[in-house]
């Protein structure tokens, strides 16, 4: 066991785990924040996506280690106030079924849009390719995210 | 009885429409506010005008949250903006609260309608007799009952005092599809929200105090045992508590974190008895199915004379392989455990068949075992299963603790229940213009309930009535099914058997058309051309709503037009759930590999209750029978199976998805299923337009792999 400190949606939490622990569940376990999923473990489906220093990052496959002192966001802080405008985009596009992998692609799609506001196609599809949904809704994801780039959401 | 407890018991007696219902209605074990108005078990009404409609079915991305309702709240004259949505546990109180075979809807159509149908007749007796005023002068609107005459108004909180003490009517009218208000429009699903924010609470997410986590070593071998265990190792990692076999087969890890169970399941020491499966591979797999094609199946649908009738005949052979349905939240249940009773939280299609499951594997009466029913990511019927129930029970049985279990990638891969391998023999003959005269298909597969032990009347597995229909008007035709035996466990995966038949069935009529030279559109709607009911069991199907699909599916895409250089389209339609479903499919090939640019579905399911719903379903049943017919493949050796996770059983990315466009048959029909109607003609379309591409005829799937 071993103490770390992260900055985790803007506060900083500090928790006593071992240092191999992937950060997924220090954040679900530890920090009691669920809305990042666990899906594959070995990073093939991009459910457990969390920024850390604003980068997109598979939290299952990421021990606790090596994001000790940086700044981490989940689905939970995206929206610092109120929702985020992807989060409104998915709203408005009705995106989720089961929802299950849904934060991880409003989180990897986040990252995109933060790069690059105004995604091509192939861009959008380059950037979410990583990010399995069984219920098969990736059209309606590349819609919420072309309706969030152009500052659309409602 | 107290003169509340006695109205509950009268109430529920006679529930509206759900057959005799008996009980007191406690959801969540919650006594019910003295003070609301709870006509059936599906509503209740409070005077802070909050309508609460609860839901017995599963919500696992299908929107039954969010449909449902809507049906009642359609009859009771809700305002859709009251109403509050709970999600019913195990019960007996809802008559079979299983959620599959697309039938949510098509089973509550009518008692959800006459709950809300006969609420509303209370409400409005309840109403006039505050006024004073004839029944007939009155009128339910938007959560109110309205006295025009005078100018009054009362909302429904205000009436449930005296509604309370009326009687529920037995016989009420329903209303004529002209004047549905709710039902027919795109309601946002309720759902959405809380699943964009990360609120939402699937399986996965629930906690409790004390509550502890673990991961189980299930024996890699099908059938296998555990013959001893060694926990020093596991014991060392930090936060491991306990150890210990559950069942015959498998070893439980329990720790204070979930990673800790991981972490200890990795280091503990097993020894397998392999059992008898050790040497099972899929070869003899393929092989035993093949030896069973000799047996005489059973008789699914037969007129004419197949034997008698004479001309050119043309023969194929098809085959699937297992396939896994890998929805995205990996098994997952808990349980906290005591003598005196068990209580789960359950992401569950089942919750009856968890609770009585629980009770015999604990050791408890059935109703000591509670059930609540969490969301769901993603059922694809994996959860119509009970064992990750089955084993949190356990688990916290033997670990005397709250606790819940997760399985991993792998453990959901490995030791799923798999949708049967299957063989199919289809013969077929063509007259002189070509057109068929005879039409025959055997399907040789093994029985899911077969093997499962439940009844298998007269040799046919009892999912076939409702997936296997040959809608079509043939003089000659025989439909058969063989059953043969695999010890590889199996499963209800979306669609179930209809995704088999219908490969076979459409690729087959796609084969004979091009072998006549005909077009496969002109082929089918030829065979469709008469209005004649087809009955196939208790179902009856229409050729003319065949012949609607198909047609709307061929004028939307298309079909006439020519394609740009490069493209090329295949076409399939087929029937089960009750719905009828035409797709085309249009692809190039890339580098021997098919791109699937768009695929053009028609739906006719009778009533749509919420077409957004429906335009989520039928794109999502695409994209799944797109995974399926390109890479869905489980195989076994030495009895193990081989995949594990999303690298060697990878479904579709957006980089492959298609566009989808849906179009629905406008109809008032009873509502029927929508979940799966749209996966089997999907990969038929697919193949036949890889046919008109190369000239290649696929038999056997997954395609990528022929």
């Amino acid at each position: 066991m071993a103490d770390f400190t992260l900055r985790v949606n803007g506060s900083e939490k500090k928790v006593s785990v071992s240092p191999e622990t992937p950060l997924l569940w220090v954040l679900r376990d530890t920090l009691e924040l669920t809305g990042t999923k666990f899906g594959c473990g070995a990073g093939f489906c991009g459910a457990c996506t969390v920024h850390v220093e604003g980068a997109p990052i598979r939290s299952c496959s990421t021990p606790v280690s090596q994001v000790a002192g940086k700044t981490v966001t989940t689905i939970e802080g995206l929206g610092a106030n109120g929702l985020h405008v992807l989060q409104q985009a998915w709203i408005a596009e009705e995106v989720p079924q089961c929802g299950y992998c849904q934060t991880g692609q409003i989180m990897t799609a986040a990252a995109l849009l933060a790069k690059t506001p105004h995604p091509s196609d192939e861009q959008i599809t380059q950037a979410m390719n990583g990010n399995l949904c069984r219920c098969g809704t990736y059209e309606r994801i590349r819609k919420a995210i072309h309706r969030a780039s152009a500052g659309g959401a409602q | 009885m107290s003169p509340l407890s006695r109205r509950e018991f009268v109430a529920a007696a006679v529930a509206g429409g759900a057959g005799l219902v008996v009980g007191f209605y406690l959801p969540h074990g919650r006594r019910k506010p003295e003070e609301a108005f709870s006509p059936n078990a599906y509503l209740r009404i409070t005077p802070d005008n909050k309508v609460t409609i609860v839901v017995a079915r599963s919500e696992m991305g299908q929107g039954v949250r969010t449909a449902l309702p809507m049906i009642l709240a359609e009859e009771l004259e809700a305002d859709w903006k009251q109403i509050e949505i709970e999600q019913a546990g195990a019960s007996t109180l809802y008559g079979d609260q299983g959620t599959g075979g697309s039938a949510s809807v098509k089973t509550t159509w009518d008692p959800m309608r006459k709950a809300g149908a006969a609420a509303r007749e209370m409400l409005i007796s309840a109403a006039a007799l505050t006024w004073g005023v004839a029944r007939s002068t009155c009128a339910a609107q938007q959560g109110s009952v309205v006295h025009a005459a005078s100018n009054r108004q009362l909302s429904y909180g205000e009436l449930v005092a005296k509604a309370a003490t009326l009687p529920v009517p037995t016989d009420v009218t329903l209303k004529q599809p002209k004047d549905y208000k709710i039902v027919g429009q795109r309601l946002p699903r309720v759902d959405t929200p809380s699943k964009v924010k990360g609120e939402a609470v699937f399986g996965i997410d629930f906690r409790m105090p004390g509550m502890k986590y673990a991961v189980l070593s299930r024996c890699p071998t099908i059938g296998g045992k555990v013959t001893n265990f060694d926990d020093k190792e596991s014991k060392k990692i930090a936060g491991v508590t306990f150890a210990g076999k559950i069942g015959d087969a498998a070893v439980a890890v329990v720790a204070d974190s979930v990673w800790g169970a991981m972490e200890g399941r990795r280091v503990l020491n097993v020894s397998w008895d392999d059992g008898p499966n050790k040497d099972l591979n899929t070869a003899a797999v393929v092989e035993s199915l093949k030896q069973s094609a000799a047996k005489k199946g059973a008789t699914l649908y037969s007129v004419g004379d197949v034997a008698k009738a004479k001309g050119r005949r043309i023969s194929a052979e098809y085959q699937l392989p297992f396939m896994a349905h890998a929805p995205m939240e990996p098994g997952n249940c808990t349980a906290s455990y005591s003598a005196n009773g068990c209580e789960l939280w359950a992401p569950t299609q089942v919750p009856q068949d968890c609770r009585d499951s629980v009770a015999q594997a604990v050791g408890l009466d059935p109703d000591r075992v509670k059930v609540n029913v969490t969301l769901m990511g993603g059922g694809f019927g994996r959860r119509l299963e009970h064992d990750y129930a089955v084993e949190a029970a356990l688990v916290s049985k033997a670990a005397n603790s709250p606790v819940k279990v997760i399985w991993t990638r792998e453990d959901d891969m490995r030791f799923s229940t798999y949708r049967p391998a299957s063989l199919h023999q289809l013969s077929a003959v063509v007259d002189g213009a070509g057109w068929p005269v005879a039409f025959t298909h055997r399907m040789i597969a093994p029985s899911i309930s077969g093997q499962k032990g439940q009844p298998v009347p007269g040799g046919v597995d009892p999912d076939l009535p409702d997936e296997a229909a040959f809608v079509y008007g043939v003089d000659n035709v025989s439909i058969e099914s063989v059953m043969a035996e695999t010890a590889v466990p199996l499963g209800w995966m979306r669609s179930v058997y209809a995704l088999q038949a219908g490969f076979a069935s459409e690729s087959f009529i796609d084969e004979l058309a091009v072998a006549v030279g005909k077009d496969p559109l002109e082929y089918r709607l030829h065979m469709l051309a008469k209005d004649q009911d087809i009955q196939f069991f208790t179902n009856t199907w229409h050729t003319a709503r065949m012949r609607g699909v198909l047609q709307l599916a061929a004028e939307k895409a298309g079909w006439k037009n020519p394609l740009p250089a490069g493209r090329f389209r295949g076409i399939a339609c087929f029937g089960c759930f009750s719905s009828y479903m035409a797709e085309v499919v249009e692809i190039s090939m890339e580098n021997e590999t098919p791109r699937v640019h768009r695929v053009v579905a028609a739906v006719d399911c009778g009533q749509v209750v919420n077409p957004g719903i429906l335009e989520q379903q039928i794109p999502g049943g695409i994209v799944y029978a797109l995974s399926n017919a390109l890479r869905a493949k489980i195989t076994i050796e030495k009895g193990r199976v081989v995949q594990g996770n999303f690298d060697d059983y990878s479904p579709l990315r957006m980089n492959e998805a298609p566009v989808v466009e849906v179009y629905m048959v406008p109809s008032t029909e009873s509502p029927t299923g929508i979940g799966e109607p749209s996966v089997p003609p999907l990969a038929p379309a697919l193949c036949s337009a890889i046919y008109a591409a190369t000239k290649k005829r696929i038999r056997s799937l997954p395609i990528l792999n022929s």
